[in-house]
């Protein structure tokens, strides 16, 4: 079997382990198909990046040929961000069992059930080169996400899961409402095949409004900055293990669909011309920059500090890629693979946090450092990352955005960028004097440290997040070449 | 006129999108909320559908006789888009029973953040 | 509704009817209009009036909970065993052409069976969404009653 062949069994090995996961009993067995079956799609993914950094691989289902059928295409671009996908299911995993044994003790079965199919989702919108297909797959993942996050043990998590549905739906239907447009217009639903037919009629106002609603349905996925509200709250009450995955994954897919759709089925040449794209991205990205970090700075509970965070991170996303060339592009691919990285680690070392204490208030977080240092010292260092401190994996993605701004003059982008990211040094700040400087009231019970099957996982993360900053060949050549696939070989704006 | 009428589907779609979308800002009762999602996803339904519509043309069934058919692509599409959208109402409406379950109440405006005092 | 005369003696002469009718949607679904979903759709509610009319545990009793369970996954691996069998015989997933020697047979064969699984998981899947949601309101207000 050839890896294209093989390629998108990285998503249909979760998709079946998810239907056998979901009759199994127990607390063992579902977690270990899944840890299998998830193994097995990040080791196809690994295996299909450096073939499609060469050529694009497509696989025909049915083998139906490409316009007719639904095709997986696969370029530099999707293998890029499936593998990070993956590859996050499969190192946050080995640390989920402890975690959702306590926080999640009934019916595991279908939780683990419910977190297959959300990543076969998500392995599926990057994957397909169709447009109906990535709907359908944005949904099936967006629908296990909601069951998923309704997990969590505060009554609240029921609350945030349903208005990320009603804003998730809107969000999507808004896609199919822009798919559906670009179908009436060219009567194709290929990626590529729309690319070649969309020249003839993209001077009318229907190709103008889908481009206008897809932006606006994947920014609600993606959590831009006025789109972001469904965020903080799902990300802070879902179960810990919940958040670690989705926060590294579930936004920097709907990145990477936005992504496609404006860089590949309409020329960058073409949708940043017709709509003041650039100028809006740049302004919501910088607003999303201030707004997130200046929010998480007030917020007592670390996880919603850290869901805030996230936002801001888009912020830097989106930045790097409204800059519209191929070294703000490939920041913002950077820096999606860095800030799932580094989140990543962070949510983890807070969910360890929350396995000990049962809670992530700062309150009770007073004191930590030294019953729990390895645990809080892996936050620390994580936090480095967020922060921007050179060695760390968050230094290099900051580092090709200030080059991108400064490429294109805008130095003023620098001095933001550069108080974003003393801002983070605030909010980071925050937990680390809690942890150390603080002294531990007497009425809170004292903890210990918390089992190596937490620690080893966050740990590694940590070390990857050390790694990847000084060992940039991965990151930086896989961003470079999906920047520049997604540009199609280097253009100018 | 004659254009505004030829067009009839696409103001259908129109009016109950927006009827369908007002719903879901404007209501606070999370079951009227998860209709109005429901209105404003049949409307792209409805959408998806006039675009397959061929003037003349047959049903998409081969047999004798029949020269030209509707496109039936879009048939096949929405079939899936409405299982979605049956799934998506199932989700949102058990979701809905949890919290009347939880807060004795889906009426959203009265389910505040601050309620459980762990300062959010 | 359950001493409702005249409902008891109309369901009891259409459900058969709407079922067959569900079977018949299913299995000239290659050829003709109709096929998994609608199938399923239609099975599941002949199953549901029962249900209205006789009462959920009596319908429970036909077809018991865990059995929609494995039905619903069944009906997928179904599914996704064709798909994978495609592979093992030389082809693509979910080609039906490795499938059987004949070309006009193997798809035939290939469409019947997968639809068969769409129809047997989407008709449990409504019978679970029915079932649950009926449930759960009759355990609330027993939970109700035991707190006042």
């Amino acid at each position: 079997m050839t890896i294209t062949e093989l390629m998108p069994f990285s998503v249909l090995v979760p998709l079946i382990a998810s239907l056998v996961c979901a009759l199994l009993p127990g607390r063992f067995w579902p977690w270990a198909v899944t840890l299998v079956a998830v193994i097995v799609s990040a080791v196809i993914a690994a295996f299909t990046l450096p073939a499609a950094a060469q050529v694009t691989l497509s696989y025909a289902f049915g083998n139906w040929p490409p316009p007719i059928g639904i095709e997986y295409r696969v370029d530099a671009a999707n293998a890029f961000v499936a593998l990070l996908v993956a590859g996050m299911a499969a190192v946050a995993l080995p640390w989920a069992k402890k975690s959702v044994d306590k926080e999640v003790p009934e019916r595991q079965g279908a939780f683990y059930a419910l977190f297959l199919l959300a990543l076969s989702g998500l392995l599926g919108i990057t994957l397909s080169g169709d447009a109906f297909n990535i709907f359908v797959f944005l949904e099936i993942s967006s629908l296990a996400t909601y069951g998923l996050i309704a997990h969590g043990s505060d009554r609240r998590a029921l609350l945030a899961s349903f208005r990320y549905l009603i804003m998730g739906t809107v969000g999507a239907t808004f896609l199919l409402i822009g798919i559906g447009f670009l179908y009436i217009m060219t009567g194709t639903l290929n990626l590529a095949d729309l690319a070649e037919r969309l020249p003839e009629v993209r001077d009318t106002s229907t190709v103008r409004a889908a481009l206008a609603f897809i932006i606006v349905g994947m920014g609600l996925k993606l959590a831009m900055l006025p789109l972001h509200l469904w965020l903080p709250n799902a990300y802070t009450y879902a179960p810990s293990f919940v958040t670690v995955f989705l926060a590294g994954t579930a936004t920097k897919v709907a990145l990477y669909v936005m992504l496609r759709f404006v860089f590949t089925v309409f020329a960058p040449d073409w949708s940043f011309v017709v709509l003041p794209l650039s100028t809006v991205l740049m302004i919501l990205g910088v607003a999303g920059m201030f707004a997130g970090s200046w929010v998480a700075m007030f917020q007592p509970n670390i996880k919603r500090m850290l869901a805030y965070s996230s936002v801001a991170q888009v912020g830097y996303m989106v930045l790097g890629v409204s800059l519209v060339s191929v070294i703000g592009l490939s920041a913002a691919f950077l820096h999606l693979f860095n800030h799932a990285l580094m989140k990543t680690a962070l949510f983890m070392a807070v969910g360890t946090v929350i396995y000990q204490v049962g809670s992530a208030r700062l309150k009770d977080v007073r004191g930590l450092g030294r019953t729990m240092p390895w645990t809080l010292t892996a936050f620390a260092l994580a936090g480095l990352s967020i922060i921007g401190v050179p060695l760390t994996a968050g230094f290099v993605s900051k580092w090709y955005l200030i080059q991108a701004a400064l490429d294109q003059g805008q130095w003023f982008l620098v001095v933001l960028i550069l108080v974003t990211s003393l801002m983070a040094v605030i909010y980071i700040w925050r937990v680390i004097e809690a942890a150390w400087f603080q002294e531990r009231s007497i009425k809170q019970p004292d903890v210990g440290e918390a089992p190596l099957a937490l620690l080893i996982p966050t740990w590694i993360l940590v070390a990857l997040n050390f790694y990847f900053g000084i060992d940039t060949r991965l990151t930086v050549g896989g961003a470079t070449a999906a920047a520049e696939a997604l540009l199609g070989g280097g253009m100018t704006p | 006129m004659m254009t505004i009428l030829s067009f009839i589907n696409y103001w259908v779609v129109v009016v109950l999108m927006m009827i369908g979308f007002y719903c879901v800002i404007a209501r606070g009762n999370m079951a009227k909320k998860v209709m109005g999602l429901n209105l404003f996803q049949t409307s792209v339904f409805i959408l998806f559908i006039s675009a397959g519509k061929i003037v003349g043309g047959s049903t998409p069934i081969l047999r004798e006789g029949v020269e030209m058919y509707s496109n039936p692509l879009p048939h096949v599409l929405i079939l899936t888009a409405i299982v979605v959208g049956v799934a998506t109402t199932a989700v949102g409406l058990a979701l809905a029973v949890r919290i009347n379950e939880a807060y004795g109440s889906i009426e959203d405006d009265h389910l505040g953040d601050e309620d459980d005092g762990d300062g959010q | 509704m359950r001493e409702n005369g005249i409902l008891r003696v109309v369901a009891r002469f259409l459900i058969p009817l709407i079922m067959l009718f569900g079977l018949y949607i299913q299995f000239h679904g290659e050829y003709s209009p109709g096929g998994g979903f609608q199938a399923g759709i239609v099975f599941a509610a002949g199953w549901i009036l029962f249900a209205l009319i006789y009462g959920l545990d009596a319908a429970l009793k036909v077809i018991p909970e865990r059995a929609m369970y494995v039905l619903m996954v069944a009906g997928v691996i179904l599914y996704c065993a064709v798909g994978i069998a495609g592979v093992v015989l030389g082809g693509h997933f979910l080609d039906f052409y490795p499938l059987l020697a004949g070309k006009h047979a193997a798809q035939q064969f290939g469409i019947i069976t997968v639809e068969f699984g769409v129809g047997v998981t989407v008709a449990t899947v409504v019978m679970l969404v029915f079932t649950l949601f009926a449930r759960r309101k009759s355990e609330w207000k027993a939970a109700k009653v035991e707190d006042e």
